[in-house]
């Protein structure tokens, strides 16, 4: 899996951080998410989809990859 | 005779729409009707016009993050939920804007309530909640919850982190209900705004002069530093204030009415050590009750394709979160309320870039209200009968007027 984050488009809520804190992070200034892990282990996979699937602002894109 | 279509004006009904007697806790039933037959469909305003309430999760979710609908108050077809000014003065906020200005103004006020900084509010928010539990087991019972806990709690926290001081708390709780009243008259409306905005500017004005470690104080630098007008400045603090204690005061009223209402629910949670069932719990009661229920507002800009329907450029569009939480295609019987499911998904904070800001903030205060109240007034019941609480369908946030309660 691989995890790639628009910076642009982020709003800063924060739903990512709450659901993978161990793959997103918020910088400190602004609030815009932070991309710990563009390839988290397959533990966080199912979570981490769930993440680019409630991002209000479709900042986060997951690709499949094997 | 032509023949008939669908948009004739007997057939299309008024919004917004009315809830069923003795179902306080339940969107309007007309709404849930709708739902059922489509995606969308069109309701009638105050105003004559006929914009599209969005009913189902998914098209809702797809409109909110569609870049060609606009949140902008001015966009032609933008569904008003009351007269606009004549001046424009009602672009109050970035709420009612577009990017790229709603996220540069956004991104100004977005890092205190960012995750981290919200989870090391923590202490400072248990200690006032505990503070005000103190106060209430030492006072006169029946006592009236909102006044003495649910409108204090985050009120307090609000002002710590906006750094207004809370003793002015008469002043602005009282301009901010009349903002909230959908009864209030457009008059009375613009006049509770400019007394908030002039505190605010004045306020802004003394942290200029005399920066402290506080959210104004951030807004207010930026101002010296020519990146912000001081009306801009304290717009915001405007929108954060009242956005910051309204809303919650009411998800604690509400949600202790309707723990109450659902013992079953409410002996579970205080029964519970488990900080992830705090947080499911809190996630269902959003949900479940969903305030904010007079839907998301929106201009669409060009033609959209979606759920069967072509919504075309220059019509309005509603959101109704509040009907897309009991969807039946995302949430399994969704009129029940059950602290134990996974209700993450939930549309209460809304969608899209203009989502809540202060959603930790919120989940925050409610997690730590849900999970001290009720075990330290182990005993806390309903003073009197549900028939006899006012709710407030006439605002736009929903909730409870009063909530008599003893122990
Ligand atoms: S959920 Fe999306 S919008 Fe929110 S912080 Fe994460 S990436 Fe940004």
């Amino acid at each position: 899996m691989k995890v790639t984050v628009d910076e642009d488009r982020c709003c800063g809520a924060g739903t990512c951080v709450l659901l993978v804190p161990e793959v997103f992070d918020q910088r400190e200034d602004d609030g815009v998410v932070v991309l710990l892990e563009a390839a988290p282990a397959e533990g966080f996979h199912a979570a981490v989809r769930e993440a680019a699937n409630v991002c209000p602002a479709a900042a986060i894109t997951v690709a499949e990859t094997a | 005779m032509t023949s008939t279509v669908d948009t004739s004006p007997a057939e299309v009904p008024d919004f917004p729409m009315e809830r069923a007697a003795g179902r306080p806790f339940d969107p309007p039933p007309a709404a849930r009707a709708k739902q059922e037959e489509s995606a969308l469909t069109r309701v009638r305003l105050w105003d004559g016009s006929t914009p599209w309430l969005v009913t189902r999760y998914a098209e809702q979710r797809a409109l909110l993050s569609d870049s060609r609908v606009s949140a902008d108050i001015a966009t032609p077809g933008y569904p008003s939920p009351a007269p606009l000014p004549k001046d424009g003065g009602s672009r109050i906020s970035f709420i009612l804007m577009d990017d790229p200005e709603h996220n540069r103004l956004r991104r100004m006020v977005t890092a205190p309530f960012s995750m981290r900084r919200v989870a090391a509010m923590r202490p400072a928010i248990q200690q006032i909640v505990d503070d005000r539990i103190d106060e209430l087991l030492a006072g006169p019972r029946p006592v009236d919850l909102v006044e003495a806990f649910a409108l204090p709690v985050p009120s307090l926290v609000i002002c710590e982190l906006l750094g207004v001081p809370y003793s002015d708390h008469d002043f602005f709780q009282e301009n901010s209900k009349v903002i909230v009243r959908r009864a209030a008259s457009h008059e009375e409306r613009m006049a509770g705004h400019a007394a908030l905005s002039g505190y605010l500017e004045r306020l802004v004005g003394e942290k200029e002069a005399n920066p402290a470690d506080d959210l104004l104080s951030g807004l207010a630098v930026r101002v010296t530093a020519g990146e912000l007008t001081r009306a801009e400045a304290a717009q915001m603090g405007v929108l954060l204030l009242i956005a910051g204690h309204e809303t919650t005061a009411n998800m604690i009223a509400l949600g202790t009415l309707a723990l109450l209402e659902h013992p079953d629910q409410l002996a579970l949670l205080r029964s519970s050590d488990d900080p992830k069932l705090v947080a499911s719990a809190t996630e269902e009661l959003l949900r479940y009750l969903n305030i904010t229920h007079n839907g998301r507002r929106r201009a669409v800009v060009e033609d959209i394709e979606v759920g069967g329907e072509v919504v075309r450029a220059g019509e309005g569009l509603i959101l109704a979160n509040d009907i897309a939480n009991r969807d039946t295609s995302v949430f399994e019987d969704p009129d029940r309320l059950d602290i134990t499911r996974d209700a993450h998904r939930h549309v209460a904070f809304g969608f899209g870039v203009h989502q809540c800001l202060g959603q930790q903030l919120a989940r925050l205060e409610l997690q730590i209200v849900y999970s001290t109240l009720y075990r330290r007034i182990p005993t806390l019941a309903l003073a009197g009968d549900l028939a006899d609480i006012p709710f407030k369908h006439d605002g736009s946030v929903y909730g409870v007027y009063e909530l008599p309660v003893t122990w």
